[in-house]
């Protein structure tokens, strides 16, 4: 993955070099609504499609950027309690009722500038001081948000909080949902894609790589670190602005610490070096979440321990592979091309 | 090499800068108790090619850290082309024109050859930040090319620089120290653990740089540090003992004595 790849053939467009295996999965996730039934379109592919955004962002940062936030689930419930405060809700003493196209800016733009801040905090710490610093912002995050009830409704948060009726779409049902949370899925990865590799993408590589030599060439380190908490943070604010539309309400329990980690959790185990790997995490976790109580019913177990099999699985993936399943996938190709004969690649 | 001729920017602001290329003075560095350069004063004129020599632990290296800001000094000032910038970070260094390759190649591993060589010559450009993919035709990719080519890489533009020779990820850091345009270098013993052939290609390649760029280069072999450089600074125990052009070093009783050792006698 060069800059500008030389060793491509000239006369190739970039639609010969996207693999079949893409085109099949776009496919599959573009008529997703005549093969699954609406429950699982809304509550495992639409909500793993909202996750696996939040999960990207931590996954831009980690996997390029060399720093583990935690802090991103937060950032997401900052736009969704934007949406609600300036939006509309059942709380209508809080809520301002401005347009859509007034308030899901300005929700971006809060959130952004809260993570961005969060971030120049957090980026002259390295490592696990990272950690816990954004843990720290996110825990404070969580009971501000509880114990004010000015701006936030503490406990009880906002309920109410739905998609604006655009074009006459109700926003909220299964099928509508899901193409707006693909959408906006597909629009973040190929954004991810996209800028890691561009200039500033490049220089976000250099600096997880070798700070020090990316500052003998002239780059300010610590200004690309919290640029790169800016691009993260808008990812993670429409993630979050989704997440409230799904679940047409917000609490403080949104961004609590379980979930705070469930992001982390989902983006380990998905896998940090590519931008599909979140998504992947995603899925699994919503998999898991949906269908572990029915399991474990089966097995004569209580329904709500589906934390234990997130656990074992968590565990599972970070034995065998620190890469998530992406890196389990890849090492299982690698070994099936070296079971192949390496003049013809026919199977020995 | 006409990547190397002198270029718009650097002729403006060569003209503008009076005197010293490079000025230090009284520059100390303290690590705990331990002096690990102690009130050298220094001056290195604009085009001066000048070797540092001295024994591992004299302060080279030291010296050149606190020069490009990688930490700054305990005590003393440091001007570069006239400017004071005892505390400015390196980045602000690097961008007025001063580069440096280091003694255990600082690459990313990660990246292609290409990456490399582009980062460094985005890093003293416009666009840092830039979220827009370079196209085909983008002059800094033409200039990335012609950096490789002028360091004799061509063949290698795609290959992840962890996967190349260390011959190879040398010549790589004295691309990265020639992009955009360099007014003053400093050279962390580049012929480190090279081949004969490879040391010759080195030396080709300094002495072909532009008579406008000026650098230090620290070396130990003193082959290549003398057939490179006009004036010498001898360094010992973190200040500077002798100052002096090769022949009068080479040649110096003292020099020998420390140098060269007198295990001969």
């Amino acid at each position: 993955m060069a800059l500008v790849e030389r060793t491509v053939p000239s006369g190739t467009t970039w639609i010969d070099r996207v693999p079949g295996i893409w085109w099949a999965i776009a496919l599959i996730l573009l008529i997703m609504p005549v093969i699954v039934n609406d429950f699982i379109l809304f509550q495992v592919f639409g909500w793993s499609l909202v996750l696996g955004m939040i999960a990207l962002s931590l996954m831009f940062l980690a996997g390029y950027g060399g720093m583990v936030s935690l802090i991103q689930m937060s950032v997401a419930a900052m736009g969704g309690y934007m949406v609600a405060i300036f939006g509309t809700s059942g709380v209508a003493a809080i809520s301002m009722e401005l347009p859509w196209w007034l308030y899901i800016p300005i929700a971006i733009i809060i959130a952004a500038a809260f993570g961005t801040l969060v971030g120049a905090l957090a980026v002259r710490t390295e490592g696990i001081y990272t950690i816990m610093i954004t843990l720290a912002i996110a825990s404070a995050f969580f009971y501000f948000a509880r114990q004010n009830y000015g701006i936030f409704n503490g406990y009880s948060g906002f309920n109410l909080v739905v998609p604006p009726p655009l074009f006459g779409v109700d926003w909220r049902q299964p099928v509508p949902f899901y193409y707006l949370a693909l959408g906006c899925a597909a629009l973040s990865y190929f954004a991810v894609v996209y800028v890691s590799r561009s200039p500033f993408g490049l220089a976000l590589q250099g600096v997880r790589d070798n700070p020090r030599r990316m500052a003998a060439l002239g780059f300010n380190v610590t200004a690309h670190r919290i640029a790169a908490y800016t691009f993260a943070s808008v990812i993670a604010a429409v993630g979050g602005i989704l997440l409230v539309w799904q679940n047409a309400q917000i609490s403080p329990g949104t961004a609590g610490i379980p979930a705070v980690i469930d992001i982390l959790v989902i983006a380990v185990v998905g896998g940090v070096r590519r931008p599909v790997g979140p998504f992947i995490g995603a899925l699994i976790y919503t998999v898991l979440r949906t269908f572990s109580s029915d399991i474990l019913t089966t097995f004569g177990l209580s329904g709500e321990r589906f934390k234990l099999l997130i656990g074992l699985g968590f565990l599972a993936v970070v034995f065998f592979s620190p890469d998530g399943v992406l890196g389990l996938w890849e090492r299982w190709r690698n070994r099936k091309n070296r079971d192949s004969d390496p003049l013809t690649g026919e199977p020995k | 090499m006409t990547l190397l001729e002198p270029r718009d920017t650097a002729d403006k602001l060569g003209s503008v800068s009076s005197g010293n290329a490079l000025e230090l003075r009284g520059v100390t560095k303290m690590f705990g108790a331990l002096a690990a350069i102690q009130d050298v004063t220094l001056s290195v004129r604009p085009g001066e090619r000048r070797a540092v020599l001295g024994s591992n632990g004299a302060g080279k290296t030291t010296l050149f850290n606190c020069v490009t800001g990688d930490f700054l000094p305990t005590s003393g000032t440091i001007r570069l082309f006239g400017e004071d910038v005892t505390n400015f970070p390196a980045y602000e260094r690097i961008r007025r024109g001063l580069r440096r390759t280091y003694q255990i190649s600082l690459l990313f591993g990660g990246l292609t050859v290409s990456d490399n060589v582009y980062l460094a010559c985005r890093g003293v450009s416009r666009g840092r930040f830039s979220l827009i993919r370079p196209r085909r035709g983008d002059p800094l990719l033409a200039r990335t090319e012609e950096l490789i080519e002028a360091v004799h890489m061509s063949a290698a533009g795609d290959t992840p620089v962890a996967e190349l020779s260390y011959g190879q990820q040398r010549q790589l850091e004295i691309a990265l120290a020639l992009a955009g345009a360099p007014r003053f270098i400093l050279f962390d013993e580049p012929a480190a653990g090279l081949s004969p052939t490879e040391r010759a290609e080195l030396i080709s390649i300094l002495t072909g740089l532009p008579s406008h760029i000026g650098f230090i280069i620290i070396e130990h072999d003193m082959d290549v540090a003398l057939r490179v450089a006009e004036s010498v600074t001898m360094m010992h125990n973190g200040a500077i003992f002798k100052e002096g052009t090769p022949e009068e070093i080479e040649n110096d009783p003292e020099v020998q004595e420390l140098y060269l050792g007198d295990g001969h006698g």
